[in-house]
Parts: C-alpha cells; structure tokens; sequence
C-alpha cells in the first residue's frame, strides 16, 4: 500500500512538474500567469492520439510501438510549440505593457477559446487513448509499477535533465536566465528579449505536451476539459515550489502529486483536491514565496 | 525581415489553417476534412486583409474611430463625474423600474440575471478593483450565501428576510477567513490561493451529502414573501434585485469615497507607501476582503430565493472568471464601468444563443480581443499605476499591429 501509492504518487507528481516547469518558466520571463497552460496540456494528449490514429491509418504502429510513442511525443511537442508560440505572439505580445490584469484576462479568453474549439472539432465527449505498453508492469517491494508509469517517471527524467542542461549550458539558456533576472538590463546587453520569450513559450509548451501524451497513457481517456484541473495543480505545484524558479516547480510538482496520492489512499479520495490546496494555503503561510522561491514582491 | 503586408496575412492565415488541421480533420474523409481548416485559413486572412485595408486606405478614418472611442469614453466618465450624480442615478433608477413593464418573461430573466451579476461584480470590484487583491476564488462566497439559505430555508425553516443579513454575514465572515491567511501574500500567489480557496468550497459542497446533498443540489427553497405576498413571477424577483442593485451602488458608491475607500486605493496603487502614511494596511485588507464578500453573500442568497434550487455546478471557476471579466472588462475600479461591463457580459451571450454552439468559442476570442484592443477597460482611465506603464494608451492598438522591427 505505502510503496504502491508512493509510485503512484511519484508518476502523477511528474506530470505535475513537467506542466508546472511551463508555468513557472513563463512567470520567471514575462510575470504572467498562463492560465491557457493547461489546454496546451490538453492539446498535447489529442494530438498524441492523433497522430496514433494516423500511424494506424497507415499500418505503421505494429511493428514497433515504442517507435510509434516516439513520433506521437514529438509530433504532440512540435504542434504544441507551435501552439505557445503562437498563443504568445497574438495574446499576449500586444499586451506586454498594458495593466498588469489585461494579459490575465486575455490568457484565460485564450483558455477558453482553446477549450471550446477542441470541443466542436473533436466533439464533447471521452475519447479513448490508444493502449500502449499496457498490461505488463514490475513487482517491487509489495507495490506494482506498471510500464506505463515506468515509462512516465523516465521521461520526465530525461525531459528534466534536457531541460537542464539547456539552460545552463546553452547560449540561449543564458538568455533566458538574463532575461528572467531583468529583461530591460538584458536587451541592453544585446538579448533578443522577444525571441527569448518565444522560446520560453515554446519549450514550456513542449513540456506540456509530453505531460499530456503521458497522462493520456495512463488514463487512457482524455476530453476537451482535461486542461483545467491538471492546469490548475501545476500551477499550485508551481507556486509551492516558488514561482519563478525551476528547481522549485519539480519539487513542487513531485509533492503535490504524492500529497494528493497519500492523501487519496489513507484519508479520502473524494477531499484529495482539497488537501492539495490546503497544503498549498498552510506553506504559503509560512513561507510566502514558495519553497525554493525568492521574494519577487520587492523586485521593482 | 519585412514582408509585403499581404504575402504577411496570407501567411498568417496559411499558418492558423495549419494549426487547426490536425485537430479539425476527418480521419475517414482526408480530402474533406480539409474544409475546417481552409475556412480557419479564410477567416484569419478576411481580419487581417480588414485590418490592414483599414491601416492603409482608410487610415485617417481608423484612426478617427480610435479617437471616436477614446473620446466617447472621456466624455461617458466626465458626464458620470461632473453631472450630479443622484440626478443621473435618479434618473437610472426610473428608467430601470419602468424598462420591464411590458417586456416577456425572458428579456426579464435576463435583466434579472444582470442584476445578480451587478452585485457581484460590484462586490469582486472593491475586492480587485479597489484594493488591488486578485481574487480568483470569488464565487465561493456567492455559494456561500446560495447555500445558508438553502439549508437554512429547507432544514431550520427560515425566511428570506431573515437569511439575507446572515447570508451577508456568514460571506464576510468566510472573507475574514479567507483573509486572515492570505494577508502576507502578494500578487499571484494571492492569485493561487484564492482560487484554491474557491476550488475547495466547492468540493465540499460536491462531497459533503449528510448535508448539502453533494451534486443532488438542494431542491424546494422556499420563495421570498412580504406580508402574504409570495414572489413568483420573473418581475417580482426582477424589482427585489433592482433594490438590491440600488442599495449595493449606494454603499460601494459611499465606500469608494469613505476613509477606507481611499484607504484602499492607496494601498492598491503602492502598499508601503500607503503604510508609511498610516494606512492599516491588515484592517484594510481584511475590510475589502468582507465587504466585497458580503454582496456576493447577498447575491447567493437573491440566487438560492429565485431558482428555488441550487447546485455546486453553479459555482465553478468559470463562475469567478466571469464575474472578474466583468470587472475588468468595463474598467476596474469604476462603478459605472463594472455596471456596464456585467451588462454586456450577460447580454450579448444571450444575443449570440442563435450561435448556440460557437458562443462560448466566440465569447474566448473576444476577451482576447478586447484586451488587446484596448487593455484598460471600456471605461476605465489610465490611473496613476498605469499611466506610468503605459506612454500613450491611445497608440496601444496601432503599435500592436505593426509589423515588429527588430
């Protein structure tokens, strides 16, 4: 039971971060809240079952259904990327000085419109996610870890450690660092701010879209609404942890996710979204700015 | 790199027409399917070639437009500002007394529901657009009010004009507890919580069945009644809100101006200076906390009296995300904005019903638009934080659409 909800909390969790990395990503550059996020998630999954469709169209996926996970990762991450991207440039771009209010608002309209338009294109209701890798899985320790959630916890591993690795070591991970630390000061220096923001939005897209091809794996089930709750959490992952910093949206995303399979397993499934926010409430009380978070209040 | 302005909008429209064809084609129909995303293609080319033939030919027309709007707004806030304002509301309230007269049910159930969403709109503006606090979580505490009167009415047996003060009552003192915690915090994080606050009533009352009945929802509220008199048709109920409206104006009219009011707005333009000049800053912000929550607390209760039943589906985020649109969508911190802002809010839906299926779609995009357009509001002025943000508000639109230089 301990082990099982501690595996089952752990893969939830990485979902989390993998989605909580674009919030806070965005918040570190441009100080908004991307509350169309979690429909970028959401676009994600479809598109992975897709594109699943379409390599079945065309009999590619029985000889190799890694191969076919693969392309419908990237493809989910290309579309995606293009999605944030674009999202950015029509939505929020305009609005760079306005209020700060203004690209709130137009990050929920993109929410919504994003929502709704997936729902007259690909209809209202539960689509079914291709089963892949399902059915065989490992015992340990008296839990279960099935491959699905093997391959989850991987790739959010391996997405992290790209993602790390981008930005530290990367001309345009600098980039993005100094402009995240002060964006004026970095476009005097001879950042491109604008194409920095773009990537920003793309990166934090393709995480998400990973996030959402693995969440409909693991389901098996995806819909139009997805995006909203799972946007959400990410975001109070990416609070907990301190927005704004990177380190700090995994933590969070990995806490969040075995508090809610902890809290789900030994306490109440029904209550387990409110342990969530609870958590959420009691350390922003103690700690205001998350917990590998800085005071972002005072910087003008 | 600059490209003719045309070859630009067909790209762009190539470009969304690309986005949207995996999600809108057909997979047993590959050649069909590409009508979705040709028309997507058509629509973003027919905006963009409208825009541009709009920045070119009819430049100086444009542009008299944009001023057109800039300065109606002007005038609409002077003439609020200087024309005495009891003769303009006086004027106001008789004409909302006499509008329904004559009218279908329908078109009254709607006024009815833009007066609910006045009240709250109102109460969420001394929340955000005076203090400055975002608070995503507001319908909690318009829940709040639906269900004290809810249970109250079916379980102890009390009447509306008894519940309507302790509805009040029970939403300030939800806001205090709200407030209490969130009072160190700025910004997006009182953003997170307050939306978690929100989530959370709401999960309570989906799961709590001994006593809310979960998802059932509460059925048989008893309706309002003076003296014998029993509310029940869409009038009685569309002139109980409309002197409910009035009352809320009234107050937040007088609060806006009060000790506290200006209280506010000193904090939400700069904390630490409205500190330093004495302002409490924890008296304050729980003050807006309560004050703001104890309308939605009435509207909860008018909500629960009139549809006689209530559910937690009423309550959603969309609900909270509605209610902020509204505020900020006819100008933060204004009275007569966020009146006009609620009005639109509910009535053009109700104008796009023959789109039944595209409203919600349409009603997305247009926030976005309207943000972009113009990002203070419709009637909301660059106030002293904005003002130092933005240079020229009135070139915001122009600058937008031209082609960025690197």
């Amino acid at each position: 039971m301990l082990v099982q909800q501690l595996i089952n909390g752990l893969t939830l969790g990485s979902v989390y971060a993998l989605i909580a990395l674009g919030y806070t990503m965005v918040y570190g550059i441009i100080e908004l809240i991307n509350f169309a996020h979690g429909e970028i998630y959401m676009l994600g999954a479809y598109i992975g079952m897709i594109t699943f469709g379409f390599l079945t169209a065309f009999y590619l996926t029985s000889p190799s259904p890694a191969a076919a996970l693969l392309l419908m990762m990237v493809a989910a991450m290309l579309y995606c990327g293009a999605c944030g991207v674009t999202m950015e440039r029509v939505a929020y771009r305009p609005l760079r000085s306005a209020p700060r209010l203004s690209p709130l608002i137009s990050a929920l309209g993109v929410s919504i419109f994003l929502q709704n338009f997936v729902m007259l294109a690909q209809g209202p209701r539960d689509k079914g996610f291709p089963h892949l890798l399902a059915g065989w899985g490992i015992d340990l320790f008296g839990g279960r870890i099935s491959a699905i959630q093997i391959f989850i916890l991987a790739g959010t591993v391996v997405m992290m450690v790209a993602l790390e690795l981008l930005v530290h070591r990367t001309k345009i991970g600098k980039a993005m660092r100094a402009t995240a630390q002060d964006r004026e000061m970095a476009a005097l220096v001879g950042v491109d701010v604008n194409s920095v923001i773009s990537v920003t939005f793309l990166i934090g897209s393709a995480l998400a879209a990973v996030a959402g091809v693995m969440v409909g794996m693991y389901y098996g089930l995806i819909n139009f609404f997805i995006g909203y709750m799972a946007g959400i959490k990410a975001f109070t992952a990416a609070v907990l942890g301190g927005i704004g910093s990177m380190p700090g949206a995994m933590l969070g995303g990995l806490l969040l996710g075995l508090i809610e399979s902890f809290g789900a397993g030994y306490i109440s499934s029904e209550y387990k979204d409110v342990f969530a926010f609870a958590i959420l409430v009691l350390v922003l009380i103690f700690r205001p700015t998350g917990l590998l978070g800085e005071d972002t209040s005072k910087r003008a | 790199m600059r490209r003719h302005p045309l070859l630009r909008i067909i790209l762009v429209g190539l470009w969304f027409g690309l986005l949207s064809l995996p999600l809108m084609m057909d997979q047993q129909a590959p050649f069909l399917g590409l009508r979705g995303p040709l028309l997507v293609a058509a629509l973003v080319v027919l905006v963009g070639l409208l825009r541009w033939s709009a920045s070119t030919w009819g430049s100086p027309a444009s542009r008299r437009v944009s001023q057109l709007i800039g300065v109606g707004s002007q005038v609409a806030r002077d003439t609020v500002e200087r024309v005495d304002r009891r003769l303009l509301y006086a004027l106001a309230i008789v004409a909302a007394s006499l509008i329904p007269l004559g009218l279908n049910r329908y078109v009254i159930d709607v006024l009815t529901q833009v007066g609910i969403y006045v009240t709250l709109a109102l109460g969420l503006n001394i929340v955000v657009g005076l203090a400055g606090l975002l608070d995503l979580g507001y319908v909690a505490f318009y829940a709040v009010g639906a269900y004290t009167y809810g249970l109250l009415s079916t379980r102890v047996g009390l009447s509306f004009w008894e519940v309507l003060p302790l509805g009040a009552l029970f939403a300030a003192l939800f806001g205090v507890l709200l407030g209490i915690p969130v009072l160190r915090l700025k910004g997006d994080y009182l953003a997170i919580v307050t939306l978690g606050f929100g989530e959370m009533i709401r999960i309570t009352l989906n799961n709590w069945d001994s006593l809310t009945r979960g998802p059932n929802g509460i059925i048989g509220i008893a309706r309002p009644r003076i003296l014998g008199f029993v509310f029940s048709s869409p009038i009685h109920y569309y002139y109980l809100i409309l002197v409910i409206v009035i009352v809320t104006i009234f107050i937040v009219e007088r609060l806006n101006r009060s000790r506290i009011g200006r209280a506010w707005t000193a904090m939400r333009d700069d904390e630490l200076a409205a500190e330093v000049m004495g302002v409490n800053l924890m008296h304050a912000k729980l003050l807006a906390f309560a004050l703001g929550a104890t309308w939605a607390g009435v509207a909860g209760v008018f909500f629960a009296a009139k549809m006689t039943f209530i559910s937690p589906e009423s309550f959603t985020f969309f609900e909270s995300v509605i209610i902020l649109c509204m505020v900020v969508l006819g100008g933060m911190g204004s009275v007569p904005g966020v009146i006009l802002g609620a009005s639109l809010l509910v009535i053009l839906p109700e104008f796009m019903r023959q789109f039944a299926l595209y409203r919600m779609l349409i009603f997305g995009g247009a926030m976005v638009v309207m943000m972009v357009l113009r990002p203070q509001g419709i009637l909301g002025s660059a106030g002293p934080v904005i003002a130092s943000r933005v240079q020229d508000p009135h070139r915001r639109p122009m600058a937008a659409s031209a082609p960025e230089t690197r």
